[in-house]
Protein backbone atom coordinates (compact mmCIF):
# COMPACT_ATOMS: atom_id res chain seq x y z
CA UNK A 1 0.00 0.00 0.00
CA UNK A 2 1.44 3.49 -0.60
CA UNK A 3 -0.67 5.43 1.45
CA UNK A 4 1.39 7.20 4.08
CA UNK A 5 0.90 5.36 7.31
CA UNK A 6 -1.77 7.37 10.02
CA UNK A 7 0.37 8.85 12.61
CA UNK A 8 0.03 6.98 16.04
CA UNK A 9 -0.70 8.27 19.23
CA UNK A 10 2.47 8.31 21.41
CA UNK A 11 0.97 7.10 24.84
CA UNK A 12 1.72 7.25 28.29
CA UNK A 13 0.98 5.65 31.60
CA UNK A 14 -1.45 8.58 32.27
CA UNK A 15 -3.24 8.29 29.42
CA UNK A 16 -3.13 3.90 28.04
CA UNK A 17 -6.47 3.12 30.03
CA UNK A 18 -8.51 5.73 27.35
CA UNK A 19 -6.96 4.11 24.46
CA UNK A 20 -7.40 0.43 25.14
CA UNK A 21 -11.05 1.42 26.07
CA UNK A 22 -11.22 2.44 22.51
CA UNK A 23 -10.51 -0.46 21.30
CA UNK A 24 -12.78 -2.35 23.26
CA UNK A 25 -15.18 0.21 22.00
CA UNK A 26 -15.88 2.28 25.38
CA UNK A 27 -14.78 5.80 25.44
CA UNK A 28 -13.10 5.89 28.86
CA UNK A 29 -12.71 9.25 30.69
CA UNK A 30 -10.99 9.88 33.92
CA UNK A 31 -13.29 10.85 36.78
CA UNK A 32 -11.65 12.37 39.90
CA UNK A 33 -11.27 10.08 42.96
CA UNK A 34 -10.99 12.43 45.04
CA UNK A 35 -13.99 14.99 44.00
CA UNK A 36 -15.53 13.48 41.18
CA UNK A 37 -15.06 15.98 38.48
CA UNK A 38 -14.39 14.18 34.96
CA UNK A 39 -11.70 15.77 33.07
CA UNK A 40 -10.13 15.40 29.05
CA UNK A 41 -7.97 14.70 27.43
CA UNK A 42 -6.29 12.52 30.14
CA UNK A 43 -3.89 13.90 32.51
CA UNK A 44 -1.86 13.04 35.56
CA UNK A 45 -3.64 15.54 38.20
CA UNK A 46 -6.92 17.01 39.11
CA UNK A 47 -6.64 20.59 38.70
CA UNK A 48 -9.56 21.44 41.21
CA UNK A 49 -8.83 19.21 44.08
CA UNK A 50 -4.94 18.17 43.23
CA UNK A 51 -5.90 14.46 44.34
CA UNK A 52 -3.70 11.97 41.40
CA UNK A 53 -6.02 8.98 41.76
CA UNK A 54 -8.99 8.09 38.78
CA UNK A 55 -11.67 5.92 38.26
CA UNK A 56 -11.83 5.06 34.50
CA UNK A 57 -15.64 5.69 33.77
CA UNK A 58 -17.47 4.99 30.36
CA UNK A 59 -18.91 7.91 28.97
CA UNK A 60 -22.68 7.43 28.48
CA UNK A 61 -22.05 8.29 25.02
CA UNK A 62 -24.58 11.13 24.36
CA UNK A 63 -22.65 14.25 23.05
CA UNK A 64 -23.95 17.57 21.59
CA UNK A 65 -22.50 19.92 18.92
CA UNK A 66 -20.32 22.75 19.90
CA UNK A 67 -18.88 23.50 16.90
CA UNK A 68 -17.12 22.04 13.78
CA UNK A 69 -15.13 22.28 10.52
CA UNK A 70 -15.07 20.49 7.03
CA UNK A 71 -11.04 20.14 6.72
CA UNK A 72 -10.93 20.50 2.77
CA UNK A 73 -6.52 20.61 2.73
CA UNK A 74 -4.73 17.32 3.88
CA UNK A 75 -1.88 18.55 5.73
CA UNK A 76 -0.41 15.44 6.51
CA UNK A 77 -0.39 12.80 3.03
CA UNK A 78 -2.04 10.01 5.43
CA UNK A 79 -5.01 11.79 4.99
CA UNK A 80 -5.27 12.70 1.38
CA UNK A 81 -7.63 10.30 0.75
CA UNK A 82 -9.67 11.16 3.68
CA UNK A 83 -10.63 14.49 2.64
CA UNK A 84 -13.00 16.22 2.68
CA UNK A 85 -13.92 15.28 6.14
CA UNK A 86 -16.38 16.66 8.67
CA UNK A 87 -14.62 17.11 12.10
CA UNK A 88 -16.89 18.04 15.14
CA UNK A 89 -16.36 19.63 18.33
CA UNK A 90 -18.69 17.80 20.60
CA UNK A 91 -19.35 18.37 24.38
CA UNK A 92 -20.73 14.96 26.18
CA UNK A 93 -22.54 14.54 28.79
CA UNK A 94 -20.03 13.99 31.38
CA UNK A 95 -18.99 17.52 30.88
CA UNK A 96 -16.08 17.26 28.54
CA UNK A 97 -15.08 17.74 24.81
CA UNK A 98 -14.62 15.24 22.01
CA UNK A 99 -13.12 15.91 18.36
CA UNK A 100 -14.01 13.02 16.10
CA UNK A 101 -15.02 13.17 12.72
CA UNK A 102 -18.76 13.32 12.22
CA UNK A 103 -20.68 10.49 9.58
CA UNK A 104 -23.46 12.25 8.47
CA UNK A 105 -24.83 15.40 6.85
CA UNK A 106 -22.58 18.79 7.62
CA UNK A 107 -26.04 21.29 6.39
CA UNK A 108 -27.86 19.15 9.29
CA UNK A 109 -24.80 20.75 11.53
CA UNK A 110 -26.45 23.00 14.50
CA UNK A 111 -24.79 24.37 17.59
CA UNK A 112 -26.49 22.03 20.34
CA UNK A 113 -27.45 19.32 18.32
CA UNK A 114 -27.60 16.19 19.58
CA UNK A 115 -25.09 13.32 18.62
CA UNK A 116 -24.01 9.91 19.60
CA UNK A 117 -20.42 8.24 19.68
CA UNK A 118 -19.45 5.46 17.85
CA UNK A 119 -16.17 3.61 17.11
CA UNK A 120 -13.94 2.95 13.70
CA UNK A 121 -11.59 0.52 14.16
CA UNK A 122 -8.38 2.13 12.11
CA UNK A 123 -5.69 -1.09 12.52
CA UNK A 124 -5.53 -3.78 15.09
CA UNK A 125 -3.79 -1.24 17.46
CA UNK A 126 -5.65 1.99 17.14
CA UNK A 127 -9.29 2.57 17.31
CA UNK A 128 -10.72 6.01 17.49
CA UNK A 129 -13.68 7.88 17.80
CA UNK A 130 -16.15 8.53 15.68
CA UNK A 131 -20.03 10.73 15.99
CA UNK A 132 -23.14 9.92 14.27
CA UNK A 133 -26.35 11.73 14.52
CA UNK A 134 -28.70 10.17 17.29
CA UNK B 1 7.16 48.69 40.64
CA UNK B 2 5.78 49.24 37.49
CA UNK B 3 7.84 48.15 34.17
CA UNK B 4 5.81 51.29 31.96
CA UNK B 5 8.21 53.16 30.96
CA UNK B 6 11.19 51.70 32.04
CA UNK B 7 12.17 50.00 28.70
CA UNK B 8 12.58 51.20 24.81
CA UNK B 9 12.71 49.95 21.77
CA UNK B 10 16.32 50.77 20.29
CA UNK B 11 17.03 49.16 17.14
CA UNK B 12 15.21 46.91 14.44
CA UNK B 13 16.55 44.99 11.92
CA UNK B 14 14.79 42.70 8.84
CA UNK B 15 15.99 40.63 6.34
CA UNK B 16 14.11 40.06 2.90
CA UNK B 17 11.58 38.02 3.01
CA UNK B 18 10.64 34.89 1.10
CA UNK B 19 9.53 31.69 0.15
CA UNK B 20 12.68 29.70 0.16
CA UNK B 21 16.21 31.43 1.36
CA UNK B 22 19.57 29.38 1.08
CA UNK B 23 20.66 30.86 4.35
CA UNK B 24 20.64 29.27 7.44
CA UNK B 25 18.53 30.33 9.96
CA UNK B 26 21.63 30.72 12.00
CA UNK B 27 23.04 33.13 9.25
CA UNK B 28 19.75 34.51 8.77
CA UNK B 29 19.37 35.72 12.23
CA UNK B 30 22.95 37.27 12.18
CA UNK B 31 22.09 39.30 9.32
CA UNK B 32 19.08 40.70 10.98
CA UNK B 33 20.75 40.98 14.23
CA UNK B 34 23.43 43.32 12.79
CA UNK B 35 20.71 45.30 11.17
CA UNK B 36 18.79 45.91 14.47
CA UNK B 37 22.14 46.67 16.32
CA UNK B 38 23.15 49.04 14.09
CA UNK B 39 19.88 50.81 13.90
CA UNK B 40 20.32 51.19 17.79
CA UNK B 41 23.53 52.81 17.10
CA UNK B 42 25.31 49.93 19.48
CA UNK B 43 28.19 48.01 18.76
CA UNK B 44 27.50 44.23 19.06
CA UNK B 45 29.92 44.17 22.11
CA UNK B 46 26.98 46.41 24.25
CA UNK B 47 24.91 43.71 23.88
CA UNK B 48 24.51 41.74 26.84
CA UNK B 49 21.58 40.22 27.16
CA UNK B 50 19.69 37.50 24.32
CA UNK B 51 16.37 36.02 23.87
CA UNK B 52 16.36 33.58 20.87
CA UNK B 53 13.29 32.14 18.94
CA UNK B 54 12.90 28.56 20.33
CA UNK B 55 12.60 25.81 17.87
CA UNK B 56 14.66 26.89 15.15
CA UNK B 57 17.67 25.54 16.65
CA UNK B 58 19.36 28.57 17.39
CA UNK B 59 20.65 29.35 20.80
CA UNK B 60 22.42 31.87 22.99
CA UNK B 61 25.43 30.43 22.49
CA UNK B 62 25.20 30.77 18.89
CA UNK B 63 24.70 34.58 19.30
CA UNK B 64 27.38 34.21 21.60
CA UNK B 65 30.11 33.05 19.42
CA UNK B 66 28.99 34.91 16.14
CA UNK B 67 28.92 38.30 17.35
CA UNK B 68 32.05 38.41 19.88
CA UNK B 69 29.65 38.77 23.26
CA UNK B 70 32.05 39.11 25.66
CA UNK B 71 29.47 40.30 28.69
CA UNK B 72 26.19 38.80 28.05
CA UNK B 73 24.64 38.68 31.59
CA UNK B 74 21.04 37.55 30.72
CA UNK B 75 19.66 34.52 28.46
CA UNK B 76 16.25 33.74 28.41
CA UNK B 77 13.35 32.09 26.20
CA UNK B 78 10.05 32.79 25.86
CA UNK B 79 8.53 29.70 23.88
CA UNK B 80 4.68 30.57 23.04
CA UNK B 81 4.63 30.26 19.15
CA UNK B 82 3.18 33.40 17.57
CA UNK B 83 3.29 35.57 21.08
CA UNK B 84 6.53 34.54 21.52
CA UNK B 85 8.43 37.68 20.21
CA UNK B 86 6.27 40.24 22.25
CA UNK B 87 6.53 38.25 25.39
CA UNK B 88 10.56 38.19 24.62
CA UNK B 89 9.73 42.10 24.83
CA UNK B 90 8.09 41.55 28.32
CA UNK B 91 11.09 40.02 28.97
CA UNK B 92 13.67 42.09 27.87
CA UNK B 93 11.68 45.07 29.87
CA UNK B 94 11.58 43.01 33.05
CA UNK B 95 15.70 42.50 32.92
CA UNK B 96 16.80 45.67 31.33
CA UNK B 97 14.52 47.82 34.24
CA UNK B 98 15.61 45.34 37.01
CA UNK B 99 19.26 45.67 36.09
CA UNK B 100 20.44 42.67 35.52
CA UNK B 101 21.55 44.07 31.67
CA UNK B 102 21.14 47.26 29.45
CA UNK B 103 20.38 46.18 25.73
CA UNK B 104 19.04 42.74 25.03
CA UNK B 105 18.74 41.01 21.68
CA UNK B 106 15.98 39.66 20.51
CA UNK B 107 16.03 37.68 17.00
CA UNK B 108 13.22 35.40 14.98
CA UNK B 109 14.35 33.35 11.92
CA UNK B 110 12.91 30.43 10.10
CA UNK B 111 13.70 28.75 6.83
CA UNK B 112 11.24 27.02 5.45
CA UNK B 113 13.63 24.20 4.27
CA UNK B 114 15.12 23.86 7.68
CA UNK B 115 11.90 23.51 10.30
CA UNK B 116 9.89 26.47 9.20
CA UNK B 117 6.93 24.66 7.58
CA UNK B 118 4.00 24.90 9.47
CA UNK B 119 3.67 20.82 9.83
CA UNK B 120 7.06 20.78 11.59
CA UNK B 121 5.41 23.04 14.58
CA UNK B 122 3.96 20.27 16.31
CA UNK B 123 7.20 18.75 17.13
CA UNK B 124 8.98 21.93 17.68
CA UNK B 125 6.28 22.69 20.54
CA UNK B 126 5.52 21.18 23.46
CA UNK B 127 2.25 22.71 23.75
CA UNK B 128 0.80 20.80 20.94
CA UNK B 129 1.84 17.32 22.78
CA UNK B 130 -1.53 16.95 23.79
CA UNK B 131 -2.96 17.75 20.24
CA UNK B 132 -0.38 15.61 18.62
CA UNK B 133 -1.55 12.66 20.94
CA UNK B 134 -5.31 12.73 20.59
CA UNK B 135 -6.29 14.84 17.42
CA UNK B 136 -2.96 14.46 14.93
CA UNK B 137 -4.28 10.35 14.62
CA UNK B 138 -7.93 11.83 13.31
CA UNK B 139 -6.24 14.48 11.18
CA UNK B 140 -6.43 17.31 12.79
CA UNK B 141 -3.72 19.22 13.97
CA UNK B 142 -2.31 22.44 11.90
CA UNK B 143 -3.45 25.67 13.29
CA UNK B 144 -5.97 26.09 10.54
CA UNK B 145 -7.54 22.51 11.58
CA UNK B 146 -7.89 23.57 15.52
CA UNK B 147 -8.75 27.37 14.96
CA UNK B 148 -11.14 26.88 12.48
CA UNK B 149 -14.09 25.30 14.90
CA UNK B 150 -13.69 29.20 17.05
CA UNK B 151 -14.48 31.37 14.09
CA UNK B 152 -17.35 29.02 13.32
CA UNK B 153 -18.87 29.10 16.60
CA UNK B 154 -18.20 32.91 15.78
CA UNK B 155 -20.36 32.64 12.65
CA UNK B 156 -23.32 30.61 14.34
CA UNK B 157 -23.35 32.67 17.98
CA UNK B 158 -23.34 36.58 16.45
CA UNK B 159 -23.64 36.12 12.36
CA UNK B 160 -19.80 37.02 11.29
CA UNK B 161 -19.81 36.34 7.27
CA UNK B 162 -16.95 35.36 5.21
CA UNK B 163 -17.45 38.82 4.17
CA UNK B 164 -15.78 40.38 7.31
CA UNK B 165 -12.99 37.65 7.40
CA UNK B 166 -12.45 39.17 3.64
CA UNK B 167 -12.52 42.55 4.57
CA UNK B 168 -9.16 41.70 6.98
CA UNK B 169 -7.56 39.71 4.06
CA UNK B 170 -8.30 42.64 1.20
CA UNK B 171 -7.24 45.27 3.93
CA UNK B 172 -4.23 43.96 5.10
CA UNK B 173 -3.09 43.52 1.26
CA UNK B 174 -3.77 46.51 0.81
CA UNK B 175 -1.18 48.06 2.73
CA UNK B 176 1.02 45.41 1.34
CA UNK B 177 0.70 46.74 -2.03
CA UNK B 178 1.27 50.28 -0.89
CA UNK B 179 4.53 49.11 0.56
CA UNK B 180 5.59 46.86 -2.00
CA UNK B 181 8.26 45.06 -0.26
CA UNK B 182 6.48 41.95 0.80
CA UNK B 183 5.61 38.60 -0.83
CA UNK B 184 2.23 38.98 -1.47
CA UNK B 185 1.60 42.68 -2.94
CA UNK B 186 -0.82 41.78 -5.71
CA UNK B 187 -4.41 43.31 -4.96
CA UNK B 188 -6.92 41.26 -3.80
CA UNK B 189 -10.63 41.38 -4.25
CA UNK B 190 -13.71 39.98 -2.34
CA UNK B 191 -14.72 38.11 -5.75
CA UNK B 192 -10.86 36.55 -5.56
CA UNK B 193 -11.38 35.77 -1.81
CA UNK B 194 -14.34 34.18 -2.10
CA UNK B 195 -12.89 32.20 -5.20
CA UNK B 196 -9.69 30.83 -3.27
CA UNK B 197 -10.19 27.24 -1.96
CA UNK B 198 -11.39 25.99 1.31
CA UNK B 199 -8.70 24.55 3.70
CA UNK B 200 -10.27 23.94 6.87
CA UNK B 201 -13.83 25.18 6.49
CA UNK B 202 -14.18 28.59 7.03
CA UNK B 203 -11.25 29.37 6.29
CA UNK B 204 -10.23 29.71 2.59
CA UNK B 205 -6.68 30.07 1.69
CA UNK B 206 -7.14 33.82 1.85
CA UNK B 207 -7.42 33.60 5.47
CA UNK B 208 -4.38 32.18 5.66
CA UNK B 209 -1.09 33.41 6.70
CA UNK B 210 1.89 33.18 4.38
CA UNK B 211 4.89 30.78 4.73
CA UNK B 212 8.33 32.68 4.80
CA UNK B 213 11.84 32.70 5.40
CA UNK B 214 13.84 35.58 6.56
CA UNK B 215 14.76 37.00 9.86
CA UNK B 216 13.36 40.06 12.17
CA UNK B 217 15.00 41.29 15.12
CA UNK B 218 15.01 44.26 18.16
CA UNK B 219 16.79 45.53 20.38
CA UNK B 220 15.08 46.75 23.64
CA UNK B 221 17.34 48.48 26.02
CA UNK B 222 16.55 50.13 29.39
CA UNK B 223 15.40 53.76 29.02
CA UNK B 224 18.12 55.49 30.50
CA UNK B 225 20.52 54.10 27.93
CA UNK B 226 18.46 55.11 25.27
CA UNK B 227 18.00 58.34 25.33
CA UNK B 228 21.94 59.21 23.53
CA UNK B 229 20.96 56.74 20.61
CA UNK B 230 20.20 57.85 17.49
CA UNK B 231 16.35 57.60 16.96
CA UNK B 232 13.42 59.30 19.17
CA UNK B 233 13.09 56.82 22.55
CA UNK B 234 10.36 54.14 21.64
CA UNK B 235 9.12 53.21 25.49
CA UNK B 236 7.28 50.12 26.71
CA UNK B 237 4.27 51.87 28.00
CA UNK B 238 2.15 48.94 29.01
CA UNK B 239 3.01 44.55 27.98
CA UNK B 240 1.39 41.41 29.56
CA UNK B 241 1.02 37.95 28.74
CA UNK B 242 -2.33 35.59 29.41
CA UNK B 243 -3.05 32.45 28.71
CA UNK B 244 -6.98 30.97 28.24
CA UNK B 245 -8.02 27.90 29.77
CA UNK B 246 -6.95 24.30 28.67
CA UNK B 247 -4.06 26.35 27.08
CA UNK B 248 -3.04 22.17 25.39
CA UNK B 249 -6.32 21.95 24.03
CA UNK B 250 -8.88 24.24 22.14
CA UNK B 251 -11.19 21.37 21.74
CA UNK B 252 -11.25 21.04 25.36
CA UNK B 253 -11.91 24.95 26.28
CA UNK B 254 -14.94 25.83 28.35
CA UNK B 255 -16.07 28.70 25.47
CA UNK B 256 -14.18 27.83 22.27
CA UNK B 257 -13.84 31.80 21.56
CA UNK B 258 -11.77 32.68 24.90
CA UNK B 259 -8.07 33.73 24.07
CA UNK B 260 -5.00 34.37 26.39
CA UNK B 261 -5.78 38.51 24.82
CA UNK B 262 -8.64 38.67 26.88
CA UNK B 263 -6.57 38.56 30.56
CA UNK B 264 -3.90 40.23 28.99
CA UNK B 265 -5.41 43.52 27.51
CA UNK B 266 -6.73 45.05 30.56
CA UNK B 267 -2.90 44.03 32.25
CA UNK B 268 -1.01 46.11 29.55
CA UNK B 269 -3.73 49.11 28.94
CA UNK B 270 -4.14 49.18 33.26
CA UNK B 271 0.39 49.48 33.22
CA UNK B 272 0.25 52.10 30.25
CA UNK B 273 -2.31 54.21 32.11
CA UNK B 274 -4.43 54.46 28.34
CA UNK B 275 -7.25 52.78 26.81
CA UNK B 276 -8.14 52.04 23.05
CA UNK B 277 -9.27 55.62 22.25
CA UNK B 278 -5.65 56.45 22.45
CA UNK B 279 -4.21 54.24 19.85
CA UNK B 280 -3.37 55.15 16.97
CA UNK B 281 -2.05 52.33 14.96
CA UNK B 282 -2.14 48.98 16.11
CA UNK B 283 -0.18 45.60 14.54
CA UNK B 284 -2.12 42.44 15.27
CA UNK B 285 -0.95 38.93 15.21
CA UNK B 286 -2.76 38.09 12.32
CA UNK B 287 -2.08 34.16 11.25
CA UNK B 288 -5.56 33.68 10.09
CA UNK B 289 -8.10 36.62 9.66
CA UNK B 290 -10.65 35.26 12.13
CA UNK B 291 -8.36 35.56 14.86
CA UNK B 292 -7.36 39.33 14.23
CA UNK B 293 -11.58 39.65 14.54
CA UNK B 294 -11.43 38.23 17.45
CA UNK B 295 -8.69 39.95 19.26
CA UNK B 296 -10.01 43.14 18.21
CA UNK B 297 -13.05 42.37 20.65
CA UNK B 298 -10.62 41.18 23.18
CA UNK B 299 -8.53 44.21 23.17
CA UNK B 300 -11.89 46.23 23.90
CA UNK B 301 -12.13 48.09 20.61
CA UNK B 302 -15.57 46.76 20.25
CA UNK B 303 -17.60 44.38 21.89
CA UNK B 304 -17.09 40.30 21.84
CA UNK B 305 -19.36 39.46 18.79
CA UNK B 306 -19.27 42.99 16.85
CA UNK B 307 -15.91 42.22 15.16
CA UNK B 308 -17.54 41.64 12.30
CA UNK B 309 -19.26 45.04 12.15
CA UNK B 310 -16.03 47.12 13.30
CA UNK B 311 -14.22 45.22 10.35
CA UNK B 312 -17.08 46.20 8.06
CA UNK B 313 -16.94 49.90 8.96
CA UNK B 314 -13.56 50.34 7.28
CA UNK B 315 -12.03 51.08 10.80
CA UNK B 316 -8.96 49.05 9.96
CA UNK B 317 -8.35 50.61 6.60
CA UNK B 318 -5.43 52.94 6.54
CA UNK B 319 -7.08 55.83 6.26
CA UNK B 320 -9.64 54.45 9.47
CA UNK B 321 -9.91 54.95 12.71
CA UNK B 322 -7.56 52.27 13.17
CA UNK B 323 -5.35 51.35 10.92
CA UNK B 324 -4.11 47.59 11.51
CA UNK B 325 -1.47 45.82 10.01
CA UNK B 326 0.58 48.89 7.94
CA UNK B 327 2.81 46.20 6.96
CA UNK B 328 0.54 43.76 5.22
CA UNK B 329 1.27 41.25 8.22
CA UNK B 330 1.40 37.91 8.12
CA UNK B 331 -0.97 37.34 5.63
CA UNK B 332 0.62 39.50 2.95
CA UNK B 333 4.14 40.73 4.04
CA UNK B 334 5.72 37.72 5.54
CA UNK B 335 5.65 35.02 8.53
CA UNK B 336 7.99 36.05 10.79
CA UNK B 337 6.39 35.17 13.89
CA UNK B 338 4.51 38.58 14.54
CA UNK B 339 8.36 40.21 15.18
CA UNK B 340 8.06 42.08 11.74
CA UNK B 341 4.90 43.37 13.54
CA UNK B 342 7.10 44.45 16.69
CA UNK B 343 9.27 46.19 13.92
CA UNK B 344 6.74 47.98 12.34
CA UNK B 345 5.11 49.54 15.04
CA UNK B 346 8.16 50.80 15.64
CA UNK B 347 8.67 52.73 12.55
CA UNK B 348 5.20 53.84 12.53
CA UNK B 349 6.05 55.29 16.03
CA UNK B 350 9.27 57.19 14.85
CA UNK B 351 7.41 58.15 11.69
CA UNK B 352 9.37 55.95 9.10
CA UNK B 353 7.08 53.57 7.70
CA UNK B 354 7.02 55.26 4.00
CA UNK B 355 4.30 55.10 2.16
CA UNK B 356 1.63 53.54 5.07
CA UNK B 357 2.74 55.81 7.75
CA UNK B 358 -0.20 56.61 9.49
CA UNK B 359 -0.01 60.63 9.70
CA UNK B 360 0.80 61.54 13.67
CA UNK B 361 1.02 58.09 15.05
CA UNK B 362 2.63 58.39 19.00
CA UNK B 363 1.03 55.77 20.56
CA UNK B 364 0.19 52.21 19.25
CA UNK B 365 0.07 48.41 19.96
CA UNK B 366 1.12 45.26 19.12
CA UNK B 367 -0.44 41.73 20.10
CA UNK B 368 1.31 38.39 19.92
CA UNK B 369 -1.13 35.29 19.61
CA UNK B 370 0.46 31.76 20.70
CA UNK B 371 -0.33 28.35 18.69
CA UNK B 372 -3.39 27.45 21.33
CA UNK B 373 -4.27 30.84 22.44
CA UNK B 374 -1.75 32.23 24.62
CA UNK B 375 -1.91 36.18 23.73
CA UNK B 376 0.63 38.41 24.66
CA UNK B 377 0.39 42.42 24.19
CA UNK B 378 2.48 45.64 23.83
CA UNK B 379 1.91 49.29 24.06
CA UNK B 380 4.56 51.45 22.93
CA UNK B 381 4.50 55.05 22.70
CA UNK B 382 7.17 57.50 21.07
CA UNK B 383 8.70 60.11 23.91
ZN1 LIG C 1 -10.52 16.39 42.09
Amino acid sequence: MSEALRPQPRTSNDTLPHWQGLRDHRLRLQRCAGCGTFRHYPRPLCPQCHCFDVEWIDAAGDAQVHSWTVLHHAFHPAFRSLVPCVMVTATLREGVRLLAPFKGDVRHLVPGLALRVGFEDISAELTLPVLVPA
Amino acid sequence: MSLSGRAALTGVGETAYSKSSDKSVLRLSLEASLTAIGDAGLRPQEIDGLIPYPGMGVVAEDLIVNLGLDEVKFSAMTPLGGASPVAAVQCASAAVSSGLCRHVLIPVARNLAAGGRISDRLRQMPQFNTVAEFELPMGAFAPAQLYAPMARLHMERYGTRPEHFAEIAISTRRNASLRGDGMMTAPLTLEEYLASRMIADPFRLHDCSLESSGAAAVVVSRKECARDLPHPVISVLGVAEGHPDSPTSITQRKDLLEIGLVKAAPRAFGMAGLTTADIHVAEIYDCFTYVVLRQLEALGFCRPGEGGDFVASGAIRLEGRLPINTHGGLLSQAHMVGMNHIVELVRQLRGSAGPTQVAGATVGLVTGYGDLGDGTLAILARE
